[in-house]
């Protein structure tokens, strides 16, 4: 029986969030519950995506497609991929979890909040399908209103300016995306994203359209000079908007970087690398620096991801001088790679982070690091987390955050001596601002009477960091099942990022 | 063999985990039983591992346990290499591990963290485990960052502590330093080889050599001169090598038994082991060997002059410490790799030896540690006594005890090699002798010997430790004084490391100095009329009880005296000094320095609100446009219109 399985993991959430909208938060426990299955079962039909996937079968998976607008010759075109599938699980994973961690927190409007993540998923999991542009922008675009909503409702005090910030920010990058989409559907007559990997482009054309996406894009990452938003939106937002903003949304750039610069404009994307890899340095060394100095705990975990999302862009752009030194493929693919697992592991390690951070302000309304210390006095449980999760992103071998970093790093070694030197001092930053953090919050004597008051995690917050903790060392010791997933794709992007189109 | 060597790592493993997760419902009792089974039988299935190797002679094994990833040709695995080499590791560690335990019992009796104590240290041994057995080098950077980790987690053990937590996480950023050069060995290896697994890497040492990059413009390095650098590199964060020896006195901070397991006999050796493991690519470039050689005569020497000057005991061992990890990387510039494992083997007996015995004094003062405060406890601790002797008589090379064979056939070594740097390394560790016995009586006469100084409280309550802390000692004591004398043969002369090392002819020195060797008892002769070390050694042993027993007033004197030298060495060589101030400082500076200027007033302040702003203050004028008066409108129509007309003309 034939199963539209993308289609489903895309409305079913959208439908959830309208039952759950029309139950309303008068009937708040039912909305909760509701909100719950719905993502779960969300998850259990990206776990069949999982294992309906065959990893050595190239192009597109679970393809489906139906006229959708005639005149634009545009269809409700979707599939994944390697790179799509894993974002997508990663995405449906990371629902449930944020429901379970606003259960008791969200006393405002409960139900709206439970129906805008399920919104905000169903649109997320449409953008990593979409295999028609316009579809893809549509969702692209959409997927901004539930965001701006989180972070405008239940935010901090200063939201309003975090929204518009927010909000500016992404859409202006969207305005020139959708520029180079119309070029590109004149050249191509359609809209489909495949059929744009193939379309003839010069020159000239191709740096015009990486620069239009690489606007859209670099805002999503967030890559520096235009990272500011992150930090102002991720303090003011809800922990929930906060871990889908880090884990899911950021991760939308390095995607649109492999769906479409690369395979559209291989060759501008070879010119510009240099480019590219130069901001993604200075995204690992300048931000290192600047994590290093916040007060703001919810601060320093958002500059950490943009370091941390430097890697991903380093591995995407580093891999054409990666195959000029070197014989065989390996490099890049180990680059590619890493960017991808990076990603995923990103996506864990943050959101678990981010979690963390909420755990400790639903108990004494602060993020400021010297708000607390000694916390592992009081919390022992939460502090075992938190150490766990601090040494991940300080990309320890055994979690998931090892796993993307030492990749990039080998392939970029792959490309230059001074470029991987570069890279890898995020082993030393990287522990150096994640760690002074947990020795000024978690170790030391009591600091003040409200850490002495602290109660530690209860069943739910437990449950949570629990199975994120599981997730990010099984994914360390074992990165296998994810790599081989990815390998046939990014070994065909590999080879036609390779070709030029000149 | 397979499930034994699966055996030999799950067992600590597993035992950690039941520790650290069910720490609670098991009790403090269940806590220690279970992790001492689990590291009991890791030992016995060692001991059958070492039975099966050396004397039943069997193959080396070689053989993945699961695929971790495949990328492009690169397979990254985890899986074992057992030789000669890792047997006598495995052995070692799981024996000092289980000393450990059962002492632990006995020190940690009344902490509240007892439970995650022994979860630690189980876990510990695992990732030791996992570092020595390991065939490739993905799960080498595994168990070297994973005992990091766990020594981190231990000298924070006492999280309350302000030093504790300050140790910690210098000790991790300093080791992180070291990983760094460490990862980009391997990233070097893995450009020129495709592997990461040793036995391909090994077989294509030579070509390596062949292959250059250019690391500086217009400089072509050997490939493999810059990988074993950066890997040794590594090595000097764990071994604590001069510069990034300054974590290893800080550690400290954590309790004495980790003192004993990790920051003396195991976890500091990892990168002594690493480079002998090396060896088949180290033996290729003579400027790594050289640059071996140089930073492990420095550390040698240099940290033994800082333990003079040291009150608190276990930073004196922890110097100590310091000066032997120097001594064997000695060995390994002069490519005596054996005598440097040699070394590593004898000084983890007594080393834990000396720490354990510390601790034991440490509780019965109940947590005193300046010896300024002690002196004369022989009589009250006989067993601690004598057991910290034949530690001590080890160290500084006591004819026939361990540490004399070991130290001896190194300083021998050094001498035959002609290696750059040779001479230089040699004299170094000759006078290291004499700084040894120096620091080591100093040790022993002011804890046991001469007046006490005790209060009088500490006084009524002195007793001997009780067994659970004497027995580990005994156990530790008997390796000390013979593991020496039984094993130098096979080890050094003989062909016992002749499948996991390789050492090329031209720089064979452990050969040279065999072809002297008749057999212990004359190797312990000979030292009397043809080394001298031994009376180095003796000379040393005098002016400390000189110093600190017959005029005790002359230290203090003589610190005066030479003021400019003591406050060099009280400082610890200003490195501390350097790293806080200026490294710590200036990152920390131009942290702020980006934050302020680049993030917030450039960035958000010129750019985004910037243009935020511009956009309003264009609207404030364009908004005076929209007057309303319809004669304002009419009048820019007109001009406008006429603007229009007249570029027309003029283009026409």
């Amino acid at each position: 029986m034939y199963v539209p399985l993308l289609s489903i993991s895309i409305w079913l959430p959208i439908a959830g969030a309208v039952a759950v909208l029309l139950l309303g938060s008068r009937r708040a426990e039912l909305a909760r519950w509701v909100a719950l299955g719905v993502s779960l079962m969300t998850f259990v039909v990206a776990i069949h995506l999982y294992i309906g996937f065959y990893p050595d079968h190239a192009g597109m998976h679970f393809v489906e497609r139906m006229p959708w607008i005639g005149a634009f010759n545009s269809f409700y075109e979707l599939g994944v991929d390697g790179i799509s599938m894993p974002l997508i699980l990663l995405t449906a994973f990371l629902t449930p979890i944020v429901v379970i961690a606003g259960w008791e927190v969200i006393q405002t409007r409960p139900a709206q909040y439970f129906a805008a993540f399920l919104l905000l998923e169903g649109l997320m999991i449409g953008v990593f399908c979409a295999l028609d542009a316009l579809l893809f922008y549509v969702f692209w675009e959409a997927m901004l209103v539930p965001m701006f909503i989180i972070i405008g409702v239940w935010g901090g005090e200063r939201r309003i300016y975090a929204t518009v910030k927010f909000f500016l920010y992404t859409f202006l990058g969207s305005v020139f995306m959708l520029v180079a989409l119309i070029y590109m559907y004149l050249q191509a007559g359609s809209y489909s994203i495949l059929a744009f990997h193939e379309l003839p482009l010069g020159m000239n054309e191709q740096i015009l359209i990486f620069l239009a996406f690489l606007i859209a894009f670099a805002v999503k990452v967030p890559m520096w000079p235009v990272h500011t938003w992150l930090p102002d939106a991720h303090v003011e937002a809800p922990t929930g908007g906060s871990v889908i903003l880090a884990a899911v949304l950021l991760k939308m750039g390095g995607y649109g970087f492999l769906r479409f610069s690369l395979p559209i404009t291989p060759d501008a994307s070879q010119s510009l690398a240099w480019l590219m890899i130069g901001l993604s340095l200075i995204a690992i060394v300048y931000i290192a620096f600047v994590a290093l100095v916040q007060k703001d705990m919810k601060k320093l975990i958002a500059y950490s991801s943009i370091a941390h999302m430097g890697f991903v862009t380093l591995g995407f752009f580093v891999i054409f001088a990666t195959i000029a030194n070197s014989q065989d493929e390996a490099g890049a693919m180990l680059a590619l790679q890493g960017g991808m697992v990076q990603m995923i592991s990103h996506g864990l390690i943050s959101g678990a982070l981010f979690l963390c951070v909420g755990v400790m302000y639903d108990r004494l309304h602060s993020r400021e690091i010297g708000a607390y210390g000694g916390v592992a006095n009081t919390m022992p449980k939460f502090a075992a987390f938190v150490v766990l999760f601090a040494l991940a992103n300080a990309g320890l071998p055994g979690t998931s955050g090892f796993v993307g970093e030492f990749f990039v790093i080998l392939g970029s070694f792959h490309a230059s001596f001074w470029l991987a030197f570069t890279a890898a001092t995020i082993l030393v930053f990287g522990a150096a601002y994640t760690l002074w953090m947990v020795k000024r919050v978690i170790f030391g004597e009591v600091g003040n009477d409200g850490v002495a008051a602290l109660e530690d995690v209860g069943r739910r917050e437990f449950l949570i960091l629990g199975i994120l903790a599981v997730s990010v060392l099984a994914l360390g010791v074992w990165p296998d099942p994810l790599v081989e997933a990815m390998d046939t794709t990014l070994r065909e992007l590999l080879a036609h990022v390779m070709e030029s189109k000149l | 063999m397979e499930s034994i060597y699966l055996g030999i790592v799950i067992a600590p493993l597993a035992a950690a985990i039941v520790a650290g997760l069910f720490g609670r419902t098991i009790g403090r009792a269940g806590a220690h039983w279970v992790t001492i089974v689990g590291v009991a039988i890791s030992f016995a299935l060692s001991l059958v591992v070492l039975k099966d190797i050396v004397i039943d002679g069997a193959a080396v094994f070689n053989g993945t346990v699961y695929q971790w990833a495949v990328i492009g040709d690169i397979r990254m695995e985890i899986g074992f290499l057992v030789d000669h080499l890792t047997a006598l590791m495995i052995t070692v560690v799981n024996f000092v591990s289980l000393a450990v335990h059962v002492y632990t019992i006995g020190y940690m009796r009344d902490d509240p963290g007892y439970q995650r104590f022994f979860s630690y240290i189980s876990l510990f041994t695992f990732a030791m485990l996992m570092l020595v057995m390991s065939n490739n080098f993905l799960q080498l950077f595994f168990g070297w960052e994973a005992v990091g980790v766990v020594s981190y987690l231990l000298i924070g053990f006492w999280f309350k502590r302000p030093t504790a937590i300050f140790a910690n996480l210098k000790a991790f950023l300093v080791n992180r330093v070291g990983d760094f050069g460490f990862l980009l060995g391997i990233a070097a290896i893995v450009l020129h080889t495709g592997s990461l697994d040793y036995a391909t890497v090994f077989g294509r040492a030579e070509l390596l050599d062949a292959e250059s990059i250019e690391v500086l413009a217009g400089r072509q390095w050997s490939v493999l001169t810059v990988a074993c650098i950066c890997l040794f590199i590594g090595a000097m964060g764990k071994s604590a090598q001069v510069p990034l020896h300054v974590w290893l006195p800080d550690s400290m901070e954590g309790p004495t038994p980790i003192s004993a397991l990790i920051h003396a006999a195991t976890m500091v050796t990892a990168g002594i082991f690493m480079v002998a493991r090396m060896s088949p690519l180290f033996e290729y470039s003579e400027a790594a060997l050289s640059v071996v050689l140089i930073i492990g005569a420095t550390t040698a020497f240099l940290t033994g002059l800082l333990g003079i000057v040291q009150n608190d005991i276990k930073r004196v061992v922890a110097y100590s410490t310091l000066s032997q990890l120097g001594y064997m990387t000695v060995a390994l510039g002069a490519s005596a790799y054996a005598a440097g494992i040699f070394h590593l083997m004898t000084h983890a007996f007594f080393k834990a030896l000396l720490f354990l015995a510390a601790g034991s004094v440490i509780i019965a003062l109940h947590h005193e540690q300046d010896m300024r405060r002690m002196g004369g406890l022989r009589k009250y601790m006989p067993i601690t006594y004598w057991t910290a002797l034949i530690g001590t008589l080890a160290l500084v090379g006591f004819p026939g005890m361990s540490g004399f064979f070991s130290k001896d056939a190194l300083i021998e070594a050094v001498h035959a090699s002609t290696t750059f740097g040779a001479g230089f390394a040699y004299w170094c560790v000759l006078l290291g002798v004499f700084v040894t016995a120096l620091y080591s009586f100093r040790l022993l006469f002011l804890v046991f010997h001469g007046e006490e100084r005790l209060d009088s409280e500490a006084r009524a309550h002195l007793h001997e430790s009780p067994a659970v802390v004497w027995a580990p000692l005994v156990a530790l004591a008997v390796p000390s004084v013979f593991i020496g004398w039984f094993t130098i043969e096979p080890l050094l002369f003989g062909e016992f490391f002749a499948d996991s090392m390789l050492v090329l002819e031209e720089h064979d020195v452990l050969h040279e100095v065999g072809e002297e060797f008749e057999g212990s008892a004359a190797f312990v002769l000979h030292a009397f009329t043809a080394s001298a070390a031994i009376w180095l050694a003796l000379a040393g042993a005098i002016v400390a009880w000189v110093l600190y027993l017959l005029r005790p007033e002359l230290p203090g004197r003589i610190a005066r005296r030479f003021a400019p030298a003591h406050r060099l060495l009280v400082n610890k060589y200003y490195f501390d000094w350097f790293n806080e101030n200026v490294l710590a400082g200036a990152t920390r500076g131009l942290g702020r320095l980006l934050w302020s200027v680049g993030d917030r007033t450039v960035i958000d302040g010129a750019i985004v609100n910037g243009s935020a702003r511009g956009v309003a203050a264009l609207s404030a004028i364009v908004r005076r446009v929209q007057s309303g008066y319809l004669y304002h409108y009419a009048f820019a129509m007109v001009i406008g219109l006429a603007a229009l007309i007249g570029w027309l003309i003029l283009r026409g």
